[in-house]
C-alpha cells in the first residue's frame, strides 16, 4: 500500500459510522434498525484496526476482538427481544411501539 | 496506483456500497444479503491490514452467525416489505436524517481538510499528512513479546493468543461471562414469551 494512508481507512470507517447512524435514524424496521447498529460498530472497528496497523500496536485489534463479542452478545438479546415484542403486539415497526402515548 | 491500492479502493465501494443499499432497500431479506456484502467487504479491509485473524473472525461471526440469525428471524417473523404505511413518520425521520448527513458532511470534511493541512504539525509526528505518499506503514515483525506495556502488532493468531491471555485476561473473562449472560438472557426471553402465549 504506497499512496493508503490511515486517513483514507479513517474517512472510509466514519462514513461506514455515518451510513450506519443514518439507517438506524430513517428506518423504522426494528430488524433494520440493528442492522445499521452493526454497520455503525464495523465503522469503529475499521477505524480501531487501522489505528492499529498504523501505531503497530496490538492492542486496537483485541479490541475490535472485544466488540464483536458484545455486538453479537446484543444481537442475540436484541432478536430475542424482537421475537416476544412481536408476540405481543404483532408488528416490529418502531410506529407501533407506543405503549406511553403518542 | 498499484495493485493493493486499487484493492483498497474496491472493498471500500464494496462495503460502502453494500451498507448504502442495505440502509434503502425495501425487502429485509435484501437487506440482510447486502449487509453480508458490506461485511465481507469490512473483512477484506481488514486482510489490506494484515489483521488476518480478525477478518477470519468477521467472516465467521458476523457473516457467518450474526446475519444468519438475523435471516432466520426475518423467515421467522415473515415481515414483508416495508410499504405502506411507509408515510406515516416521514417528516421527522427526513428532517433526522437531514441532521445526520450534514454532521456526516461535516466531520467529513473536517477528516478531509485535516489530512491536507501540514503546518500545524511538527516534523516528528507529521507521518500522516502533508504528501500521503510518504506515509509509511510500520513494517511487521513476526515476534509476540510485549514492548513494554504494549503489543506489538502482528498478524499472527500467536500474537492474538497472547494478548488476550496475558495483558486482556481479566477483559476475556469478562466477555465469556457477557456471552453467558446473553445466552441465559435469551433462554430466559424466549420461554417466558412462551408461556404467556400458551397461558
Amino acid at each position: 500500500m504506497n499512496t493508503i494512508t490511515p486517513h483514507h481507512f479513517l474517512i472510509l470507517a466514519f462514513l461506514l459510522f455515518g451510513v450506519g447512524f443514518l439507517g438506524v435514524v430513517i428506518r423504522r424496521n426494528v430488524l433494520l434498525v440493528l442492522m445499521s447498529l452493526e454497520l455503525m460498530l464495523n465503522g469503529i472497528n475499521v477505524a480501531l484496526v487501522a489505528f492499529s496497523r498504523a501505531g503497530a500496536n496490538l492492542d486496537g485489534s483485541i479490541f475490535v476482538f472485544f466488540i464483536m463479542t458484545v455486538a453479537a452478545a446484543e444481537v442475540s438479546v436484541g432478536l430475542a427481544l424482537l421475537v416476544a415484542l412481536y408476540k405481543k403486539r404483532k408488528s416490529i415497526f418502531t410506529e407501533d411501539m407506543n405503549l406511553l402515548g403518542n | 496506483m498499484s495493485g493493493p491500492d486499487l484493492l483498497f479502493y474496491f472493498f471500500a465501494t464494496l462495503s460502502l456500497g453494500g451498507g448504502l443499499l442495505m440502509v434503502f432497500s425495501r425487502h429485509p431479506v435484501s437487506a440482510a444479503l447486502f449487509m453480508i456484502v458490506s461485511l465481507v467487504g469490512v473483512a477484506s479491509l481488514f486482510v489490506l491490514l494484515d489483521a488476518f485473524f480478525l477478518a477470519i473472525l468477521q467472516v465467521l461471526v458476523y457473516a457467518g452467525a450474526v446475519m444468519v440469525l438475523f435471516l432466520f428471524i426475518i423467515m421467522l417473523l415473515d415481515v414483508g416489505p416495508s410499504g405502506a404505511k411507509a408515510s406515516k413518520v416521514k417528516l421527522l425521520s427526513g428532517v433526522a436524517g437531514l441532521i445526520s448527513v450534514g454532521l456526516l458532511v461535516v466531520l467529513l470534511l473536517d477528516l478531509g481538510l485535516g489530512s491536507m493541512d501540514c503546518s500545524e504539525c511538527s516534523a516528528e509526528n507529521c507521518d500522516a499528512c502533508g504528501e500521503s505518499a510518504a506515509f509509511a506503514w510500520p513494517e511487521i515483525r513476526d515476534e509476540t513479546a510485549a514492548n513494554g506495556n504494549s503489543l506489538i502488532f502482528s498478524p499472527s493468531v500467536k500474537a492474538f493468543g497472547f494478548g488476550l491471555l496475558a495483558k486482556y485476561m481479566l477483559p476475556l473473562q469478562v466477555a465469556g461471562f457477557l456471552l453467558l449472560a446473553a445466552m441465559v438472557g435469551v433462554i430466559i426471553l424466549s420461554k417466558k414469551s412462551t408461556a404467556e402465549g400458551e397461558g
